[in-house]
């Protein structure tokens, strides 16, 4: 009776079908394991390269009259790039200390600081870059394209300090607690250390 | 024919006035009522339940107490109000935070999957069973072939039953 039952099922399912059955599981596991892949590495480490992006600005937070800028047009200067939100309160702890590091760098033109407004609506965006009077090119990040290179699970607020040659050389998560701390930050990257 | 006296051309000048006034006087009305009124919570939360809290994981916009979902619900009464469609809405929530926010991925790339793989495997497995029972129906039809394993008569049955009892006999 097992044997007939063996020949039954043997007939059952032909051999193509099977094949594909399992090929389409596998297929599925490895879309499966990629995914965890890279949900084990979500943030971009120290030293990494970052990867092109574009920042498109706010009206009346523009970079060198552009609407938009991108990564690349920065190669040559330290980039600053602070993720933050509206209606993230720790974010506002860091905005005036960054505000006035930006001041400290503006006239050098050797640092870029660069405001990524994460998941926020326009006008709460622009109230809270006049009630910190922020002056450095901010914008959204339009379909957190931006944030998901530099962390797939973001929370703001988060800065990121990127060298001359487009190298993540310093990534704080959190608020800064000084503009004397993000001195420190800019000036060792400056320095190429 | 009535002559016309100047007393009728004056009351159909006042009539004519009156009517053009009350003409000029609906105007800004008629204005106010082609703009769209404020939508309620009700029509606003039919929309935010179709999109997901952009912090807080796996929560619906409507039944989320963040400030980011209060400025969402916000924008959202605003689109509204403006006219837009839920349609636009929605693409304008997408562009600007990313299809994650979707309570239904789009169907392109890998989405694909999300929408033919479940009713595929419902039909597989389905097919599956239905060529499973159909192969145990027929095996329980089939009469024994010579192939089947013997099963003892009935009356062998006895002759070991009986003989099992005499011995247990014995015994007591």
């Amino acid at each position: 009776m097992t044997e007939s039952l063996q020949s039954e099922s043997k007939r059952g399912v032909p051999l193509w079908a099977q094949l594909l059955i399992w090929a389409g599981l596998l297929g599925l596991l490895a879309l499966v394991a990629l995914g965890l892949a890279k949900a084990k590495t979500p943030i971009l480490t120290n030293g990494s390269a970052v990867p092109e992006f574009t920042l498109p600005l706010y009206e009346g937070y523009e970079y060198g009259g552009a609407a938009d800028v991108t990564l690349a047009a920065l190669r040559g200067k330290v980039v600053v790039l602070n993720f933050w939100a509206s209606w993230c309160k720790p974010c506002e702890s860091e905005a005036a200390d960054l505000e006035a590091a930006w001041r400290i760098y503006q006239p050098g033109g050797e640092v870029v600081f660069l405001g990524v407004d994460y998941v926020d609506t326009e006008p709460e965006a622009r109230s809270y870059l006049a009630k910190f009077d922020i002056t450095y090119p901010n914008g959204p990040d339009m379909g957190t394209r931006i944030s998901q290179i530099f962390n797939r699970n973001l929370g703001v607020p988060e800065t990121y300090v990127i060298d001359r040659q487009g190298i993540l050389r310093y990534v704080k998560i959190g608020p800064f607690a000084s503009v004397e701390e993000i001195q420190a930050v800019v000036e060792s990257v400056l320095a190429g250390e | 024919m009535r002559e016309k006296t100047p007393q009728r051309i004056l009351f159909l000048a006042f009539l004519f006035l009156a009517m053009s006034g009350l003409f000029l006087s609906a105007r800004p009305s008629a204005v106010v009522l082609a703009q769209q009124p404020t939508p309620s919570d009700d029509e606003v939360n039919a929309i935010a339940h179709q999109l997901f809290c952009p912090v807080c994981e796996n929560t619906p916009l409507d039944v989320c107490d963040t400030e980011a979902c209060r400025q969402w619900r916000d924008l959202i009464r605003q689109m509204l109000a403006e006219g837009r469609t839920e349609a636009e809405i929605k693409q304008y929530f997408a562009d600007n935070y990313g299809v994650r926010v979707l309570s239904e991925p789009p169907v392109e790339g890998f989405n694909w999957l999300a929408y033919v793989v479940p009713p595929v495997a419902f039909l597989l497995g389905a097919y599956l069973l239905f060529r499973a029972f159909r192969t145990w129906q027929r095996l329980a039809k089939e009469p024994a072939t010579a192939d089947s394993p013997q099963v003892p008569p009935a009356a062998a049955d006895d002759q070991y039953a009986a003989r099992f009892e005499e011995e247990l006999k014995k015994r007591e």
